[in-house]
Parts: C-alpha cells; structure tokens; sequence
C-alpha cells in the first residue's frame, strides 16, 4: 500500500532556475518555498524587537530605550509576529506543500489565486515595513480604539493598512485550501482517512474565510476615523470605543486557532510517524478539530472581562472558554495514547513535537486560569497573560513549525541534515523556552503590568532569569539557519521516504517533480497505517514498520 | 444545472470541465460568505447605534435623499437582470445578445456611480459630512453619516470591482474568447448579485429609516 511512485520529469526545484521562473511560478511547492523566505524575514525581525525588549527588561530601569520607543518595539514584535508570521507560517509553507501532495492532487484547486496571495502577502509586508521606517506604531499589535484613532502620533494608518491588506492573502489561502480539499481528493481518499494534518488545514481555513473579513472591517472603520475623520468609535458623538474591542476580538481569539490548529496537525503526523503507531482515536482528533473551530468564535468576550461588559456576558463567555478547553484535551489524551506502547524514536521531529506536547498543555491549562473571571481580573494585562499565550503560541505553534520543517525538509529539499545538531537545537529550544517564560507566569501573579519599558526593583530577579533564557532561546532559533543551510548543500540526498513513514507524500520523489505524482495514487487504506488494526505493540515483531525502521 | 456544450477553457489541475465549475463556483461562495463577513462588521456598528442613540441616529437619517436611493436601486435591480440574461444568453450560444447585455450592465453600473455623485455632492451642499460644520448637534446624528459614508463607499468599490470584471468579459468578447470563458461570465454574474443584495439591505438602512412618522 505504501509503494513508490516516482515520476521521471524532473523535480519542482530543477524545473526553471531564473529568478522570473519563480516569480511566476503556479506550483504549489515553489509558493510554499517563495512564503518561507518572506516568513523567515519576518520572523527574525519580531525577534529582533524581542531582543530589544529583553535586554531593556534586564534591569528596572528604562535604561536603554525610552518609553516611547519601548511601545513602538512590543507593537513591531506583536503585529510582525501575529500577521506576518504565526498566522500565516504553518499554512502558507507546510500547507502549501504538503496539501496537494497528501490528498493525491496536481496541486491546490487555484493555483493563481495562490500565487497572488504571496504578492498580496509581500504588499502587505512592505507597507508594515514602511509603517516600521515611518517611525513604527506605538498603539500595541491590538490597535484599541479611541488610543489609534484620536491619540497615537504614531504610523497607525500605514500599519493598519498594511494588515488589512495581509488579511485577503489569509483569506485566498483559505477559499483554495477549502475547495482543493472538497474537489481535488484522490480516489478513495474518503474524508475519514485524510491526514490530520490535511484535517488541520481545513480546520484553519474555514476559521480563516469566516474571521479574517471581521478584522478587515474593523481596521477599516480604525482607518476611515483616523484619515477622514468619521467619528466612529468617538464616544464623545454616540460611538462606542467598546465596539472596536468586540470586533476586533471576534476575529482575533479565532485567530489563536488559526495559528495552533496548523500546529496540531503538524504534531500529529510526527507523533503517528515517529511512535509507528496509528493516531489513538483517529475520528475524535478530527471531531475535536472542527469544534475547537467552531467554539473559537464564541469566546471572544473573555479578553474583556475587565472592559465593563455585562457581567452575564462575562459569565457565558466564560462558560464557554471552559468548553472550548475540552477537545484541545481530547487532542493531548489521543496524541499521549498514541505514545502508549509504541515504538519511540527520539528524532529532532519528534522532539520538537514532545516539546509542544508539554508546552501546550501548560498554555492550555493557564488558559483555563483566565477563562475564571476572578482569576483574570486579578492577572489582566499582567506577565502572567504574557507567558501564557507565549506558551501556546511560542511553546506550541513555532515548536510544530519547527518539527514539522525537520519533518518535512528531506521532502521539501531532497537532502538530509545533521541529526544531531537538530537534536540539540530542539532541546535548547525546549530549556530556553521554559527559561524564557516560565518567570513571566510569577511576574505576572506577582502584578507585574504588561507593555512597561520600566518595572520596580523586586521583579527584577525574574525578569533577568528571563532575559537570559531568551538568549538561549535566540541560540536555538538561530542553529536551524546554519545546520539547515548546510544540508542544502553538503547533506546527504532523501530517498523518497527517510522515515518510512505512511502518507502519499512520502510515495513520491524527493524533492517531488512538478507534478507530484506520476499517476494518480490510489488510497485503499485508513491514515497511518504503521501496523495492522490489533496489531499492538504486544507483537512488535509482526510489525513490518518496525523491521523497516531506522 | 449542467454544464452547456460550449468547449470551455480549463486551467490546471482539472481534468474535466464539471469539476472546474463545480470548484470554481464552490470557491465564490466561500468568497461572498466572506464578503458577508466583512459588511457584518459595519452593520453591527449601525445596529449598535440605532439601538443605543437612536433619537439622534433616526433624526439625521431622515437628510438622506430617498428619490435618488430608490432610482439608483432601480438601476442596480435592473443592472442584475441584465447581467443574469448575458450569462444565460452565453450559454445558449446567442453571443451578440450576450455582448449587448454586457453594455447594457456596465451602463447601468455606471450611471449608478453618476447618481451616486450626484447624491455625494447634495450631501456636502447640505453639510452631511461628519466633520466641521456638520448640520446636526444631536448625539448620535454623526454616527449615521459616518455609517453612510463608511458603507455606500465600500460599496462603491465593490460595484467599481465588479464593472471592471464585466469590462473584461467584454474584452474577451472583442478576442472571441468569451464563450470558452462562460464560467467567468457565471462567475462575475454571481459577484455582481452579491453586490446587489447588499445594496438591497442598505436601502432601507438608508433612506427608509426615521421616516415612518
């Protein structure tokens, strides 16, 4: 069932090598490759204004850049890292790739439409970019009203702009993604044996058509009260500064979703692979997904507990967070079960997943903290919500990326790179993240405010075990740059599937040739076939994956 | 409703017409709900306002000028039935019929965007522009002109976008590649309806509000 099928055209890297052949290239893979590049210079320069932050929080003292330049830095680093990299980092460059390839298609159902939403992605960077030159934004990566309408001196129009027009590349990503998955099927690739991870992109899609527009309206509205006057959010004529909050929330909490639901699906294929083991409860990973999609958009009022919102509204949306914590458990349940007995191997993947494994769920239960409104009151605006939305979104999402980019590079580039190192930089990842974050949790229960350049002196012992973390963390951000660099060039070439993994990516070449396949695979059996149905690890040696694994 | 005989022109990855339309209507849909989405947020900002100052929101409602709001959804009903024609025509293979109901859309978008002109420039004279010298006092009055400016001109861009799309189905008409393009047509035909509709629910939101006696 797992048989090779490789073409003999050429693969996607060998076909064009002129800078023109990429620019206006239709292939889903070299899409994925032309958004990496964009993503990875986003994702240095966020964290290049988090270095900034870290060392000025090193002493008490705002010693080494004033308050004004303290808000433009955490606004640089929260919208350059929400828009410009989580959200579109799983999808746009795993996704991109490896969509097609897993259901058995040619490519993704619109192939120019997802070529234009790289330019409009890269039109929206530079005019985030301009917003940066123009002497960067000072309103935080929320942009709440009447602050960025009336008060901020600062480029609130061309970032606001900027973002807007992110948001339809977001938006033609998901209207491809969703149809490509409904009409571009293999034969008998029922929706019941889809990849999780091709689950996840539907999953994230549909979350991405249905919020995406709401945040467009809302800057929208931010951007005609700035430029043309129109009072809209001004209380002092009838408007309401509370408004702004609630639609740009009703996007933005969804938004948490498009950001780790990629993340789930990356981690799934991983642990399935790596512990030779069918996905444990293969239906209720994929029920959970499509409700923690829907629920996500209901529990947009717990990030304004403290905004004077009707207290019955607190308590639903309260409520309501409570449920939405259900499937994500589920999803740790099934990913832990599927570790049971199986054949573990400890690869730079799966490390990287284990690592998001535990640093999700340490999110995940902080997450509850907040949706208890006394709790929340108490922690608003503090480190302590700081470190909880790093560890899902730090801890959680950029872990998988990272696990799935290892995963996934011998496919992608056709090379191998070195284990060891990668093994390394996983772990560091993992200390340097804990180190990083975990002080924030007690600096915030202990007050400390988010967003200050400057903070009492009795905080400082944690700031400064956080500070030093995030060196360590930078370390292992920077490692992948040059052992993954070096395997472009001196690694060692990927046979079509290195992890003798299950999938119909792994049938063809590596790097696969443009068209992916050279016939249309068929499916004939469910997802992750790594040992027959009964076939436990109480009879390992019946396993035909384990004789075969590395 | 099945695909015509017309030989259409398809584009990677389909292998067959039947599923490229079925994909490429499928995908507009998931488009409009998005679009849906998008007007969503404005029209919680006009409910939110009507319910919460509305003596003041109703009074400066009332400067609207309905003549030309009801000419205009005339013109934009009209402009739809002439679109859906061009785009059954097409399929039936009455080409020239096609064309003429193509013009006869852009026409009529057009002078939909001319009334509308007009009517802009009324409002200036009358001083419905939030801003300085703006007409009423009353709290809340501003925020429906800021509703009217915000929402007739994302409008105006929709219907600008959509006459663009059926300038180059007529285009295409001038190359003779139109009937090949009939998906195309059926796509700009659904856009353009969307557009439509959306007009519809704002012409009570706008002209008909605060008139009830």
């Amino acid at each position: 069932m797992n048989e090779p099928n490789h073409p003999a055209e050429p693969s996607y890297l060998a076909n064009g090598t002129t800078l023109r052949s990429w620019l206006t290239t239709t292939d889903h893979k070299r899409i994925a490759i032309l958004y990496a590049i964009g993503i990875t210079f986003f994702f240095f320069l966020g964290g290049a204004a988090a270095t900034v932050i870290r060392i000025e929080l090193f002493t008490p003292k705002g010693d080494f850049v004033s308050a004004d330049a303290y808000n433009r830095l955490f606004t640089l680093h929260g919208t350059v890292m929400v828009w410009f990299f989580l959200v579109p980092a799983i999808p746009t460059t795993l996704g991109n790739f490896l969509l097609p390839l897993m259901i058995g298609a040619k490519d993704v159902a619109f192939p120019r439409l997802n070529l234009l939403s790289w330019y409009i992605y890269l039109g929206g960077g530079l005019l985030t970019v301009a917003a940066l030159l123009a002497g960067g934004v000072d309103t935080g990566w929320t942009f709440y009203t009447p602050f960025s309408t009336i008060y901020s001196n600062s480029a609130v129009l061309l970032a606001a702009l900027g973002i807007f027009v992110v948001g339809f590349s977001s938006i033609a990503t998901g209207v491809n993604f969703i149809t490509t998955v409904h009409m571009l099927r293999t034969s008998g690739m029922h929706w019941m044996r889809l990849p999780l991870f091709v689950w996840a992109m539907y999953a994230t899609s549909l979350v991405m058509v249905l919020a995406t527009p709401v945040l467009a309206m809302s800057l929208l509205l931010v951007i005609a009260e700035r430029a043309f006057g129109l009072p809209i959010f001004d209380s002092r004529s009838g408007g309401d500064p509370l408004l702004f909050q609630h639609l740009f929330w009703f996007y933005s909490h969804p938004a948490v979703y498009i950001m780790v639901l990629p993340a789930m699906g990356v981690v799934s294929e991983i642990i399935a692979c790596e512990a030779r083991r069918r996905v444990f409860g293969y239906q209720a990973m994929v029920y959970a997904m499509m409700v923690i999609a829907v629920i996500g958009f209901m529990v947009w009022g717990h990030h304004m507990f403290v905004s004077g919102q009707s207290p019955y509204a607190s308590m639903v949306f309260s409520f309501l967070s409570f449920v939405v914590a259900v499937p994500s458990a589920i999803k740790v349940f099934n990913w832990t079960g599927t570790l049971y007995r199986g054949q573990i191997r400890f690869s730079a993947p799966m490390l990287y997943a284990l690592g998001f494994l535990g640093l999700f769920t340490l999110g995940g239960i902080t997450g509850l903290f907040l949706a208890a409104i006394p709790i929340d009151v108490h922690v608003t605006d503090t480190y302590f919500v700081i470190a909880h939305f790093h560890y899902i979104m730090v801890g959680g999402t950029v872990s998988a990326f990272f696990g799935g980019l290892h995963f996934w590079w011998p496919k992608i580039t056709g090379r191998l790179y070195s284990e060891t190192f990668a093994r390394f930089a996983a772990v560091t990842m993992f200390f340097g993240f804990n180190f990083t974050f975990f002080p924030q949790f007690i600096l915030g229960y202990l007050g400390m405010p988010r967003r200050y350049h400057a903070y009492p002196p009795e905080f400082q012992l944690w700031n400064v075990m956080s500070s030093s973390g995030a060196v360590v963390l930078a370390i292992a951000y920077l490692m992948p740059l040059g052992y993954l660099g070096w395997s472009l060039v001196w690694g060692a070439r990927a046979s079509g599937n290195p992890h003798d993994a299950t999938g119909l990516e792994w049938r063809t070449a590596s790097p696969p040739p443009t068209g992916n396949f050279a016939v249309a695979p068929t499916v004939t059996d469910e997802a992750y076939a790594y040992h027959e149905h009964g076939d436990t690890a109480d009879h390992p040696e019946a396993s035909p994956a384990r004789v075969q694994g590395r | 409703m099945s695909a015509p005989a017309l030989t259409p022109a398809l584009s990677e990855p389909w292998p067959d017409a039947r599923r490229q339309h079925q994909a490429m209507l499928f995908g507009l849909w998931i488009f409009l709900a998005t679009e849906v989405l998008f007007f969503g947020g404005l029209f919680l900002f006009y409910f939110r306002a009507r319910l919460v100052v509305v003596t003041g929101f109703e009074a400066a409602a009332s400067a609207s000028n309905p003549w030309l709001g009801t000419a205009n959804t005339v013109v934009l009903l009209t402009s739809s039935l002439t679109m859906a024609m061009a785009e059954r025509a097409l399929r039936a293979g009455w080409r020239g019929f096609a064309r003429r109901c193509l013009i006869a859309t852009t026409a009529l978008g057009l002078v939909f965007l001319v009334v509308k002109g007009f009517e802009y420039h009324g409002d200036i004279v009358d001083h419905l522009v939030p801003g300085p010298g703006f007409r009423f006092t009353a709290h809340g009055a501003v925020e429906f002109w800021c509703f009217y400016w915000a929402v007739t001109v994302v409008h105006a861009v929709h219907l600008t976008i959509g006459i663009g799309l059926v300038l180059r189905l007529l285009w295409l008409d001038r190359r003779r590649q139109l009937e090949p393009h009939w998906m195309a047509a059926e796509l700009t035909a659904v856009y353009w309806h969307l557009v439509d509709v959306v007009w519809v629910v704002l012409y009570p939101l706008l002209y008909l509000v605060g008139r009830g006696g």
